[in-house]
């Protein structure tokens, strides 16, 4: 792309690229985020071009290589353009019936629409997918829309305008002020008000200053910064350009886990490019601030994402906090006043800019504003990644958007905030999603993740996941939460094990408080969420595993036993014959039987039993 | 340096700014325990022991007060239930770490804990991870010998790939900053060792008294640190 070395020429080339492009013009776009990988859409990719090629429409129609559309329970993705037909689940199979029916002859093909599983309603169109419909996609609706690879189509929707408006028509105090007035605060977990931070590193100090994205996501089951960074890696680009205009830095890092390759990639295309375009590097469109961005690729430790771990990582230290009572803004990076943001966070700026403080911060709740993306997995028909509004209710999130519970089971509770997150019950479904309601029911917002439970799902054994999750990822530095955390573990598989003791329950209590007090970082401090809360709304099903010697769920294993009711037993064998260590007997048509000495407890024999007759107590 | 003022247990004190609070305080004469800090090394805030109550704009938050810089208007409290709640619980923890650590045992004795009958599974592992005798190598003695391996639980200070040290000088400095004497120093007239690092060095013999004195690898790394005469360690330091 030809260098701009003016905002009139970043915008001549912008009404260039949109005059090259007919909007009427047949487009197809496949959804290439990471699941969509995991499906083979590289090879509906190149079963597109072949058969389009065939078709002899090359040059009339086009195809797209997207970033995640967030609808990964449904992928691989197609979206017909201009009209916006939806396929979903589509296959090798499907696709020269695509070009051929669709593409040639305006043909929908049934077969590939979405159906909602509760309503039944088909859908034809994206916008009619209640998914998406039901969703405020300010900050990842873009990702459908563009290649990530590809600055043009960044610029064509409008890309780097914002930059451009902050830095010629906009002082940095006044980038600073509109940012605060906007209400945004951190989407990285802390949910501390962006604006002020900025302010305060804007006022600290010193000729050198760094802005640096966090891009270390490591919750379980959480991917939302790893798809924006995918798949639309020039929104936090352009949100790191007015940050680091409005803060007066210079240098920026993307601190960006080494296991997300694809997100390495595209941050890597995107910042040459930019450099190429010279939006980045000396004197940017001849206004004469400059900003350079390095990547730096973490090596996976969970609690690199602790603000001052990541900033002893980038320094080539190991990666392990330090208290935070002299702040980054005033001494980070180096000993230099860092201004820190997450990934999602910075996606926001280049909105509020472009859009103003006023219309983003009538989006969300009175202490929130805004969307956020969440990540929305687990027991749930519609797993993917959700942007709403502040302040929806979770029923909306898990049943309108999210589908409800597959399989016609009963929601038992919600896990927000990854896996220091807590666990919220059915009674409090209706409750709004902001960052000071979450924190009041003894969970949080934390990066975002969500994970749906239900009925089968043993609370006790969530929490001792969680713990054990976090025992692994502790640094090892504070005596409360390296101690702590094994502690909690040990007590949670003599409760799941059946060893639990009267008194446990208050123990586990007692050094939660006291972990939440006196942990040195933000994985100490909130580590004993889990397992607090699911004490506080569901205390009945640990007394069960304690003192009953019992799991209600009939999850821990070593308080159940499978057993086969002969009244609905056939005798047709499949038990016996999937059973992996031999341990179920019996003549053919005749009711079988479990030898609970043998019995590994695996659950094979309720899985295929097809008249229901394998019961678990 | 410019003071400022603030109050500590009811009493207004005045302290240079920068400084941190357990120093502060403890100077106007409060109690508050340590096991991670040290004056020779940079402040840690691992153990937890020294955390105290600070009162800031209407706000009041339990701090480590080792990292905790002063400032102005600040009201802190050193002795209250929840201060003394937290540090019972630490000590209770390190106590089921390092089982049979008299300083350990006697320190939970202090705090009302039953030390015979601990409500969480015992070990016996002999150190508590304050962190000293890493930071004391690569803080004043310079060798960085040794650091942490393993996380969360596992951590553990050790020489790199928990191999044998081979940068060791085996000066002790590891062995006396230890507040709980588990790192033991074996010494013969022929050969010093750190037993965790199972470093053994050969000893230097004084030319005037022909007694050892110095592991002779601690002399090369002092003679080219120090910038001293080659000869300079040849006489031990009471013979010089």
């Amino acid at each position: 792309m030809r260098r701009v070395n003016s905002q009139q020429e970043l915008e001549a080339l912008r009404e260039e690229i949109r005059k090259a492009r007919d909007p009427n013009q047949a487009l197809v776009t496949i959804c290439t985020g990471t699941g969509c990988h995991a499906y083979g859409c590289m090879n509906i990719v190149s079963a597109f071009k072949r058969e389009i090629e065939k078709a002899g429409l090359s040059g009339k129609v086009g195809i797209r290589t997207t970033g995640c559309h967030g609808f990964c329970e449904r992928g691989p993705l197609v979206v017909i353009y201009p009209k916006r037909i939806f396929y979903q689940r589509v296959q090798m199979d499907d696709v020269a019936e695509i070009v051929n029916e669709t593409l040639k002859n305006d043909k929908i093909i049934d077969r590939l629409l979405y159906t909602h599983p509760m309503t039944e309603e088909v859908a034809i169109f994206e916008p009619d997918v209640p998914f998406y419909g039901l969703q405020k996609r300010i900050i990842f609706g873009n990702n459908g829309l563009i290649d990530p690879t590809s600055l043009e189509d960044y610029l064509s929707i409008g890309g780097y305008a914002a930059f451009a408006k902050a830095l010629f028509s906009m002082k940095p105090e006044e980038v600073v002020e509109e940012v605060k007035k906007s209400g945004l605060r951190g989407r990285g977990g802390g949910g501390f008000p962006t604006g002020r931070k900025w302010e305060s590193c804007r006022n600290a100090k010193g000729d050198k200053k760094y802005v640096i994205c966090n891009a270390d996501e490591g919750d379980p089951g959480a991917y939302m910064d790893r798809s924006l960074l995918e798949g639309n890696p020039h929104s936090v680009l352009e949100g790191m350009l007015i940050g680091a205009y409005a803060i007066g830095s210079d240098e920026g890092y993307i601190y960006v886990r080494n296991e997300y390759p694809l997100a390495v990639k595209h941050a890597e295309i995107a910042i040459a490019a930019l450099k190429e375009a010279g939006l980045l590097g000396d004197n940017i469109l001849g206004s004469g601030f400059s900003f350079d961005i390095h990547i730096n690729r973490g090596g996976g430790a969970f609690v690199c994402g602790e603000s001052t771990a990541l900033v002893a990582s980038i320094e080539g230290r190991v990666g392990e906090p330090r208290s935070k009572y002299i702040h980054l803004s005033e001494s980070g990076l180096w000993g230099k006043p860092t201004n820190l943001n997450n990934v999602e966070t910075w996606a926001n700026v280049p909105v509020i800019i472009d859009k103003g403080a006023d219309w983003y911060s009538q989006i969300g709740t009175e202490g929130s504003k805004g969307t956020k993306i969440f990540s929305l997995v687990g027991k749930v028909n519609n797993t993917g990644l959700v942007e709403v509004p502040m302040g929806i209710t979770l029923r909306e999130i898990i049943f309108d958007i999210g589908g409800g519970v597959p399989g016609g089971k009963k929601f038992k509770a919600v896990q927000t905030g990854g896996p220091s997150g807590g666990c919220i019950p059915e009674s409090l479904i209706d409750m709004p999603v902001d960052f000071d309601k979450l924190k009041e029911v003894g969970s949080m917002m934390g990066s975002g993740g969500m994970i749906v439970m239900d009925e089968t799902t043993c609370m006790v054994d969530v929490a001792k996941y969680f713990v054990d999750f976090l025992k692994g990822e502790s640094c090892g530095k504070c005596t409360p939460c390296r101690e702590g955390l094994l502690r909690m573990s040990q007590i949670l598989a003599d409760i799941t094990e059946g060893r639990g003791r009267e008194g446990d329950i208050e123990l586990l209590e007692e050094l939660g408080v006291v972990m939440k007090d006196a942990s040195l970082c933000g994985l100490g401090q909130t580590a004993p969420n889990p397992v607090l809360s699911t004490i506080k709304y569901f205390r009945d099903e640990y007394e069960a595993h304690i003192k009953e010697k019992r799991c209600p769920a009939g999850v821990c294993k070593a308080l159940i036993t499978y057993e086969i009711d002969p009244d609905k037993c056939t005798g047709c064998g499949a038990c016996k014959r999937n059973c992996p260590v031999d341990c179920i007997s019996g003549e053919k048509k005749e009711p079988h039987t479990i030898d609970q000495s043998k019995c590994i407890k695996c659950g094979t024999c309720k899985d295929v039993c097809k008249f229901d007759a394998v019961t678990v107590k | 340096m410019a003071k400022v003022q603030l109050t500590i247990d009811g009493r207004t004190v005045e302290a240079e700014e920068g400084a941190m609070l357990l120093q502060v305080a403890r100077d106007a004469g409060a109690d508050i325990p340590t096991l991670c800090h040290n004056d020779e090394v940079k402040p840690y805030g691992a153990c937890r022991m020294c955390m105290i109550e600070v009162e800031e704009h209407g706000r009041t938050r339990l701090v480590t007060s080792c990292t905790y810089p002063v400032k102005e208007g600040i009201s802190v409290t050193t002795r209250s239930d929840r201060i003394f709640r937290n540090r019972k619980m630490i000590v209770e923890l390190l106590l089921a770490r390092c089982y049979k650590v008299p300083e350990i045992r006697a320190m939970a004795a202090d705090y009302g804990i039953d030390v015979e009958n601990s409500r969480f599974q015992v070990r016996e592992d002999t150190c508590i991870l304050c962190g000293l005798c890493v930071r004391v190598c690569d803080e004043v003695v310079g060798v960085h010998a040794i650091g942490f391996a393993g996380r969360g639980p596992d951590r553990v200070p050790t020489p790199p790939f928990k191999e044998p040290s081979q940068f060791c000088i085996a000066c002790g400095a590891c062995v006396y900053v230890c507040p709980v004497d588990a790192i033991k120093m074996v010494q013969t007239p022929e050969s010093r060792t750190i037993k965790r690092w199972q470093r053994t060095l050969p000893m230097k013999v004084c030319k005037v008294c022909g007694e050892p004195f110095m592991p002779e690898y601690q002399i090369e790394y002092f003679t080219k640190r120090a910038k001293v005469p080659e000869d300079f360690f040849e006489v031990c330091p009471n013979c010089r």
